[in-house]
């Protein structure tokens, strides 16, 4: 879709038959996510209400994707009642991971041109059950997903409210750069995109260490925006040395690395598809802080809720390059997940580390990050 | 949260069976080893794999016999067909073709069993092309299940070695996937 530049013909469809849209990791961006028919991020750590609307759905247009399994879970439990409807430009990923009943080889944005004068347009209004249903999914799920706020029960520093935070600090317009594990997922969760293009991830490759060479490209290519790096502390230091790099030709990236001092993502699996069973998921770490003195890199420590507004806008006013060092909840899981080889309906859902369900709709113990009423920021 | 409907079905029909596929592709270094690694990443285990150099000499032509159900067969032969240097692939198996492979095979002879050996290889269009005092090579060309049965005939007297080439296909007709390469 992002290749093929066809955001304002998947808009035009969508309004044109009332179609909610929801995406994969590398579609962010596809959409505004302001949009009242920009649905959410699906799959393996998407929105529950996202996954919910895909098991739900009698029709499923995928456009450019291909279903892959992080997409799908168990493919015998994906979208039961759907037909699929699936138009790519590579023929051999129709029929690849899922059975296509309509397939259709082209380029995105050629299909969706040749498409569109056959639509008939959609009253919003016969649609208005479903998107009030939608919205009632919606709310539930984001209730009790927005786990990461388990942490400021404790005072900690929880990754996806610093997610949360650069992205309003940079007036949702910056370009955020993944690495991965859990923060490629808390960036693709919480990043709030606005812009195609504004979000690059490795996707499927799985290469740690993207995000501080993938940001630097992007500053350099759309100097007129902000460009973020954010890391966690096991793939910032696959690339760290890129550093020398940014103060040398002073390319003006901003830096987050989410410290957790772990393989974050690592150890959430062990915790929960290997009973606990941890091995080598630990990471020392330098202290970023001389580090980026040696580099004559500006950099900030920020441990708690209430400093971190102030921390990015301080990176933002640095001219050049700035470095964030947050030492986020150590044990901080990416809610929901569903486990390996399970399907989209089967996602687990607890608060941090502490074992405690919290299923679909229960009222668990929200806390808001910025209301010490609740336990939040003090 | 879903009512239980009945489980969507997977690509393919999990049946397999044998397939042959026919590849034209520049003929460079590199090419095989590109096109064995994908059938590996696609978990294909090559049964035969016969090349050689076409009528033109900057081409090859590839004949693999996989085995797979027809989903899973069309996806590797999609797949090869994305490498660049893969200039036409065709899966032939229900095509109107010739098939045919060679195959050198030394038997174990005495005295004795020599002239039965030699006649059952007659028995099959085959020739005796070495007598030793202990051994006879049998040299079969036709079409592989023929050859299967004369293997099987053979193991009788006791097969020292065996070696087959795998196949190779052309269709019938005046139809040539040569001509059908892009070029």
């Amino acid at each position: 879709m992002l290749i093929a530049g066809a955001e304002r013909e998947l808009l035009e469809l969508a309004r044109a038959a009332q179609i909610p849209i929801t995406w994969t990791l590398l579609g962010i961006g596809v959409i505004d996510e302001t949009d009242p028919l920009a649905y959410g991020y699906m799959g393996m750590h998407g929105w529950k209400h996202v996954n919910r609307a895909i098991q739900s759905a009698d029709l499923l247009i995928g456009i450019g994707m291909r279903f892959d399994d992080r997409v799908t879970g168990n493919v015998r439990t994906y979208a039961p009642k759907a037909t699929i409807a699936h138009i790519d430009i590579d023929p051999a990923e129709i029929g690849k991971n899922v059975v296509a009943d309509l397939p259709i080889v082209g380029d995105a944005k050629h299909v969706l041109d040749a498409l569109l004068p056959l639509v008939t347009k959609v009253d919003p209004a016969a649609r208005a059950d479903y998107f009030a249903e939608l919205a009632t999914w919606r709310t539930e799920s984001e209730g009790s997903s927005w786990h990461g706020s388990g942490g400021f029960r404790d005072g900690v520093l929880s990754a996806d409210f610093v997610v949360d935070r650069i992205a309003a600090g940079s007036n949702f317009d910056a370009n955020l750069t993944a690495d991965v594990g859990q923060n490629q997922m808390w960036v693709a969760r919480y990043g709030k995109f606005r812009r195609a293009n504004s979000h690059l991830s490795s996707g499927g490759l799985g290469t740690m260490g993207f995000a501080l060479p993938a940001a630097m490209g992007a500053a350099i290519a759309t100097p007129d925006k902000v460009s973020w790096a954010i890391a966690g502390d096991g793939g910032f230091q696959m690339t760290l040395q890129e550093l020398a790099t940014i103060v040398q030709e002073r390319i003006p990236v901003k830096i987050a690395l989410m410290d957790n001092k772990k393989l974050g993502m690592i150890r959430q699996w062990q915790e929960i598809v290997y009973a606990g069973n941890y091995h080598s998921e630990e990471l020392a770490g330098p202290d970023y802080l001389k580090l980026c003195d040696a580099y004559g890199l500006p950099a900030w420590k920020v441990a708690k809720p209430e400093e971190v507004d102030s921390a990015v806008a301080a990176a933002l006013a640095a001219d050049g390059p700035a470095l964030i060092w947050f030492e986020i909840a150590e044990r901080q899981n990416v809610y929901p997940m569903m486990p390996a080889g399970k399907g989209l309906s089967d996602l687990i859902d607890k608060w941090g580390d502490d074992g405690e369900d919290v299923t679909e709709g229960a009222s668990g113990p929200r806390v808001d990050p910025t209301d010490p009423q609740s336990g939040g920021a003090k | 949260m879903t009512p239980t409907t009945t489980a969507r079905s997977l690509p393919g029909s999990g049946e397999e069976r044998r397939h042959l596929i026919v590849a034209i592709v520049n003929n460079k270094p590199g090419v095989l080893n590109r096109v064995a690694s994908l059938m590996r990443a696609r978990n294909f285990n090559i049964e035969s794999l016969a090349v050689s150099v076409t009528e033109r000499s900057d081409t090859s032509r590839m004949t693999l016999t996989i085995v797979g159900d027809e989903v899973h067969v069309e996806q590797a032969a999609k797949q090869l067909y994305k490498l660049i240097d893969v200039l036409k692939v065709q899966d032939v198996t229900d095509e109107s073709i010739v098939e045919h492979e060679f195959a050198l095979i030394k038997v174990r002879a005495t005295k004795r069993s020599r002239p039965e050996i030699v006649s059952v290889a007659e028995m099959h269009r085959a020739k005796v092309v070495d007598l030793g005092d202990e051994a006879v090579i049998v040299e079969a060309v036709g079409d592989p299940t023929e050859i299967d049965t004369l293997v099987e005939l053979l193991r009788e007297f006791g097969i020292k070695e065996l070696v087959r080439t795998g196949s190779v296909v052309m269709s019938r007709g005046s139809g040539s996937i040569e001509e059908q390469v892009k070029r």
